[in-house]
């Protein structure tokens, strides 16, 4: 069975991946699904109960809790999704110059990657946006800066297997430049590797986003962010506890979907992983 | 035994320079000038001159390297500068809220260390169980529930509805349980899981297998068994302490406990840089040498480290 085969004959992986799917689909289309605007307050209905017109209640100041989540979707998940994706281009682009290129130039992106990772990255995070300032785009780059050493390190451990290859060589003899090699046939090669790396870790930056939101680093009122609706939660939690359930369950539910979906893919890629070895009882 | 220490101590120092040089650095790529935040965050109007001579004073006017030697040397006496905020040096206002921070964390690393192994390690015998089963749905919803989340249910539930410990503060003996319990249930979900992955794999060993040929008690074998996992579980152990004392940035936070890490997010509003320079040296300091002191623990442990390196 090959690596698509075995992954699909999980059904919790399928699970998995059709909760993110629906949610993702669900932050794309918010502005057609979402009963209400999610910014307009309207102080007549607040802490309004669940009914067919707020079907998740309204919040302290009477905006739609439903409509607030799904856009939370677009500001927690897709930007998880941006965070990763920019963390993954920068990483291969100095893990493939690395890998490929060896020599002193390898040398002096692996120490400079060793120095980055000697931080723990909740450090790094807090770090950097505490030098830049808070702020959404601030906190993203925090997670860039803190996680691409990480992915570059291990794309240049995956360049180096392709690099020794006959094609690699052969295309090197037939003249071809280095960077026509990097691009189009040692990228290709490693990219399936690294998107498993990055599903691995997507449930972690959508906690820390969050957490930094939360915290009232990340994203600034009033914009709907699971992780900042918390943070207005809990200013009113003695008299509305309800208020956390719907921004806690969400993020619960995608970093599960996330983390479980990335175990699923670990075994599908090392199946020997899960198959005990003889055992004598 | 002593020339494996050596070597990773001296390992560290080149290690150390760069980090320092990176907190360093940081602050000067900043996009706001410091010695403008220090007059703005007094409410000073910052003119030309009132900038000028601030600068002077912050030694802002020398070159880079300068200003980076001097401040090195300075920090390394313990001399971190001043607060731009209260004027009191930044070690005082560190050294204050630092044991506030170790005895959360403290406590934390304690639960974690009790429950983690004790249910860790029945798993891995009972592996399959209903038991099993229950806790490993528990891992996986508590690595999936973020820190804070959990923090404010607690509140809630504990502190609001049961009115049996106080919401916030550091009051006593029992206002320290919630943060704890709160900050510690990532990690006791993290070290289950390692402990129990890890003797599973090691039940497989043909050690194991050897033992149950010679009929050795299966209690003798899990003992065995227990400390070939242990290693690798201290490691990580060792790797989490100072990820402990940087994860009770959000748990102080919701629980107004007035530690460090508490002391860096109000730094971070009000662009304190220079507590938040110290913040960042020092728990990096404390990351590599806990991780030092662990690569010398597993030597002691296990021969074969020592002998290679």
């Amino acid at each position: 069975m090959n690596f698509w085969q075995r992954l699909k004959s999980d059904r919790l992986a399928v699970l998995c991946i059709g909760i993110i799917l629906g949610v993702l689909l669900l932050g794309i289309f918010a502005p057609l699904i979402a009963p209400h605007d999610p910014l307009q307050p309207n102080l007549k209905v607040k802490f309004a109960s669940n009914s067919l017109e707020y079907p998740l209640g309204t919040d302290q100041l009477g905006r739609c809790v439903l409509s607030r989540v799904l856009y939370g979707i677009q500001n927690t998940v897709v930007l998880a999704l941006i965070t990763m994706g920019v963390t993954l281009f920068i990483g291969a682009i100095f893990g493939i110059i690395a890998g490929f290129s060896r020599g002193k130039v390898d040398e002096g992106i692996m120490r400079l990657c060793d120095v980055l990772l000697s931080f723990p990255s909740e450090l790094m995070i807090l770090a950097i946006v505490g030098m830049l300032g808070p702020g959404l785009a601030n906190a993203v780059i925090a997670n860039i800066a803190a996680k691409w050493a990480w992915y570059a390190r291990m794309i240049r451990s995956l360049v180096m297997e392709y690099a020794d290859k006959n094609y690699i060589r052969f295309a090197k003899v037939s003249g071809c430049s280095a960077s026509h090699i990097m691009g189009k046939h040692l990228l290709p090669g490693v990219v399936g590797d690294i998107i498993v790396l990055a599903t691995l870790d997507t449930g972690w930056v959508i906690l820390t986003i969050s957490a930094l939101s939360f915290l009232g680093l990340g994203v600034q009122a009033p914009t709907p962010e699971w992780g900042m609706m918390l943070s207005e939660a809990k200013n009113i939690m003695t008299t509305h506890p309800a208020q956390m359930l719907p921004p806690g369950i969400a993020i619960m539910v995608v970093v599960a979907a996330f983390n479980f979906l990335g175990d699923s893919i670990q075994n599908a890629l090392n199946p020997k992983h899960n198959q005990p070895k003889a055992v004598v009882k | 035994m002593r020339k494996y220490i050596l070597q990773r101590s001296l390992a560290i120092v080149p290690l150390l320079l760069g980090i320092s040089f990176f907190a360093f650095f940081l602050i000067n790529i900043g996009p706001s000038d410091p010695a403008e935040v220090a007059l703005r965050v007094n409410e000073t109007v910052a003119t030309k001159e009132a900038i000028a001579s601030m600068r002077m004073e912050l030694g802002l006017d020398k070159p880079f390297f300068a200003r980076y030697g001097t401040w090195l040397t300075a920090s390394l006496q313990g001399d971190f500068g001043k607060s731009y905020i209260t004027k009191r040096p930044v070690f005082d206002e560190m050294s204050k809220a630092f044991p506030a921070t170790l005895a959360l964390a403290g406590i934390s690393l304690l639960i974690t260390i009790c429950i983690s192994f004790f249910v860790g390690v029945w798993c891995a015998v009972h592996e399959g169980s209903i038991g099993d089963k229950i806790v490993r749905g528990f891992i996986f919803i508590g690595t999936a529930m973020p820190s804070f989340w959990v923090g404010l249910l607690f509140m809630w539930l504990f502190a609001v509805k049961l009115n049996l410990f106080p919401t916030s503060g550091m009051d006593g003996f029992q206002s320290i349980i919630l943060p704890a319990v709160t900050l510690s249930l990532t990690y006791i979900c993290t070290y289950m899981r390692l402990i129990r992955n890890a003797m599973i794999q090691n039940q497989q060993e043909n050690y194991v297998l050897y033992a149950r040929v010679r009929g050795l008690k299966e209690r003798t074998i899990t003992k065995h068994i227990f400390k070939n996992s242990l290693q690798e579980s201290l490691i990580a152990l060792g790797m989490s302490i100072p990820k402990l004392i940087a994860g009770t940035v959000v748990v102080e936070n919701i629980f107004a406990w007035p530690g460090l890490g508490r002391l860096c997010i109000t730094a971070i509003f009000n662009r304190d840089f220079p507590i938040i320079q110290a913040y960042i040296v020092m728990m990096a300091v404390l990351f590599i040498v806990c991780n030092l002191l662990m690569d010398i623990i597993c030597a002691f442990l296990n021969p074969r480290i020592r002998q290679g390196g």
